[in-house]
């Protein structure tokens, strides 16, 4: 009975929010509601019986991954959409269509293995972390370190990537610091120490 | 069930009232006097003896300042980020232990408000929310300062958050190889039949307490809030109650890191036997074991926790601050692979049989 | 007792809705989050049949599927960071380099 009230509860937040993450304007208040739908994930992760995911979760999702999308979007004053486009209403018409398919290929499909099974009720065993580590140990050991492995490469693609480009030739250029939200009538310029951006045509 | 909503409720409420909500006004009069103390000058003493009044009349002018927002501010960012400083802060104390596990009636009930298994994990992945706070408390403000200040908090916090996690991970790798679960209660029952984890755990000790005060905008770590460097950082444009909830989030925070550290290195609330034995007289002069348990436990760990919360106030006035290059070096380049080593050392240690 | 299989439709919806975040919107990040969000849909299916068949497999799999993400995030904000460099924009309509 609990459990069905936090169920609906939290779906129903996830759900909303996923709405908001994909229909809101601004870069920011998506970012803001995904952290809502993580948070509610974590919440049925943890009515699911696997609360060790769920703080995973927390920890690395909300914790680490959208503060990354945070910091880049402040970092590059990423404004709002830029309203309307070119044949804009057709393709989110059929992108609306698209995801109804999909919602009903994917729904029917599971509904129809499952229907109303319910799963035997949770014991000690299932959600301890020492049976989910020590599988995870053993039989999957070459998938974590070759995990492992990606996530150095990712650290170093990602420093490589983000990191000034070194021509020949360092110009001094007046960028726009990000003035917050209000980004609408003139916003302040200053110039940032070396912003090295080659110039058009200089290489 | 019934049983034990009561006896959760009636922790956290105990455990609230006594650790966060006495020791918030505490701190504050700590913090001034101590600074006064520190810089040779007597500190706020015209409001009751000793100033001890101080934190009531700064109550009274939070409640009194005037109230201004920017006009260009985000409002729904602006007026969720004091709300969003508050919640991790107010919500990861529950996993800290403050007894062991005592008889109540015919039911074992232990000392913490939340005994979950990931007890550990989810204290800091709580945690790990207040970046939020910082982070939209400087977007919704609409100020270059404030700007700049939540930029630097966010890093500074996610860098720190790894070196911290690690230092916990190497305190758990013994006791979870002979206890089998990590709770903090766990942790505790270690220390009371091995030593206190400071003494083999010496450099993991030295990183987490680094990270603590990285992760709470401390000084020397406070370029985030830098009074003298980006006006006031993320709160500037925050005034009266909204930065008193900053201030008091600021301090519960440094609160359950300080009680965090107390649990994890230095024994939590046992002190070589003596609360078990102190809870034992007490009972046999009147009163239940359970309440005298609790009470002597908790008055241990505060105990401990004062004494971190008294060197948060002595480096802070102290040591100069660092710069942002320097915050970042420090953070991955130095307490990174110094933590590695401790829990590569912990582990081999453990695997030989040593702890 | 919640059945397992209205895990499933919530997965399945929010699918549904990262899918069409992802066709539709034009800012990069956006599109991104997007994508963030099928992510977790799909976690929330794996951690809802290892519920249901009581094996660890599915956690498991989210476990790397979580570090998978985060190492993707990484290198496509990085990637997001340089982009913005030459083109002073995240919008995924100007990057018409390659078109006809």
């Amino acid at each position: 009975m609990i459990e069905t009230a936090i169920f609906l509860l939290f779906a129903l937040l996830a759900v909303g929010s996923a709405l908001v993450v994909v229909l809101h304007r601004n870069p920011v208040y998506s970012t803001m509601s995904l952290v809502v739908t993580l948070v509610s994930l974590a919440v049925l992760f943890v009515l699911l019986g696997a609360p060790f995911i769920a703080a995973l979760q927390i920890l690395i999702y909300t914790g680490a991954i959208v503060v990354l999308f945070l910091f880049v979007v402040m970092l590059l004053n990423i404004g709002r959409e830029e309203i309307g486009q070119h044949g804009g209403m057709l393709q989110k018409v059929l992108a609306g269509v698209g995801a109804l398919v999909l919602l009903g290929m994917v729904g029917s499909a599971s509904w129809g293995l499952y229907g109303g099974a319910v799963a035997k009720p949770l014991d000690e065993d299932f959600v301890s972390l020492t049976t989910l580590a020590s599988e995870l140990f053993s039989s999957y050991l070459l998938t974590f370190e070759l995990v492992g492995l990606l996530l150095l490469v990712a650290v170093i693609a990602a420093t490589v990537l983000a990191a000034r480009p070194r021509s020949g030739e360092r110009v001094e250029q007046e960028v726009e610091v990000a003035a917050g939200p209000a980004a609408g009538p003139g916003p302040v310029t200053a110039t940032t120490g070396d912003a090295v951006l080659p110039r058009e045509g200089v290489r | 069930m019934l049983f034990d909503l009561l006896a959760t409720s009636v922790k956290l409420v105990f455990f609230l009232a006594v650790f966060l909500a006495a020791i918030t006004p505490l701190m504050v009069w700590v913090e001034r006097r101590f600074a006064g103390l520190i810089q040779d000058r007597p500190g706020p003493n015209r409001l009751g003896p000793l100033g001890l009044f101080q934190p009531i009349a700064d109550v009274g002018k939070f409640f009194f300042k005037e109230d201004v927002m920017p006009a260009a501010a985000d409002k729904l960012l602006y007026l969720l980020a004091p709300v969003l400083a508050v919640l991790p802060a107010l919500s990861t104390f529950v996993f800290i232990p403050f007894g062991p596990a005592v008889e109540v009636g015919d039911r074992v009930v232990p000392l913490v408000v939340s005994n979950a298994n990931a007890g550990v994990l989810l204290f800091l992945a709580l945690s790990s929310l207040a970046v939020y706070s910082l982070v939209l408390a400087g977007y919704g403000s609409n100020n270059k300062y404030s700007l700049i200040g939540g930029i630097r908090a966010s890093a500074q916090l996610i860098s720190y958050e790894l070196a911290m996690t690690l230092a916990v991970v190497a305190v758990l790798i013994p006791v979870s190889s002979e206890a089998g679960s990590f709770r903090l209660t766990e942790v505790v029952a270690y220390q009371q039949g091995h030593l206190w984890n400071v003494i083999p755990q010496l450099l993991g000790f030295f990183v987490f307490l680094v990270a603590m005060f990285a992760e709470t905008n401390r000084l020397p770590f406070d370029l985030p809030e830098a009074e003298s460097e980006l006006v006031a950082g993320f709160h500037t444009e925050y005034s009266a109650m909204r930065f008193a909830a900053f201030f008091m989030s600021e301090y519960v925070n440094m609160t359950t890191l300080s009680a965090l550290c107390a649990t994890l290195y230095f024994g939590g609330w046992d002190l070589f036997g003596f609360p078990e034995w102190a809870a034992a007289a007490l009972a046999g002069l009147f009163g239940p074991l359970w309440l005298w348990m609790g009470l002597v436990g908790m008055a241990v760990l505060v105990a401990k926790t004062g004494v971190f919360l008294l060197l948060f106030v002595w480096v802070r006035w102290t040591f100069p601050r660092f710069r942002y290059d320097q915050l970042m070096r420090l953070g991955w380049k130095v307490l990174l692979p110094l933590s590695l080593l401790n829990v590569l050392f912990v582990s081999a240690m453990t695997l030989a049989g040593v702890y | 007792m919640v059945p397992v299989s209205w895990y499933l439709l919530l997965a399945a919806l929010l699918f549904a809705i990262g899918t069409a975040g992802a066709l539709t919107r034009r800012n990069g990040i956006t599109i991104f989050l997007s994508i963030e969000l099928m992510l977790n849909s799909v976690n929330l299916t794996l951690v809802a049949y290892s519920r249901l068949l009581g094996d660890h497999t599915g956690q498991i799999v989210v476990f790397f599927v979580l570090a998978v993400a985060a190492a993707e995030a990484a290198v496509g904000l990085a990637l997001f960071i340089a982009i913005y460099r030459h083109r002073r924009t995240i919008d995924l309509n100007r990057m018409n380099l390659l078109r006809w």
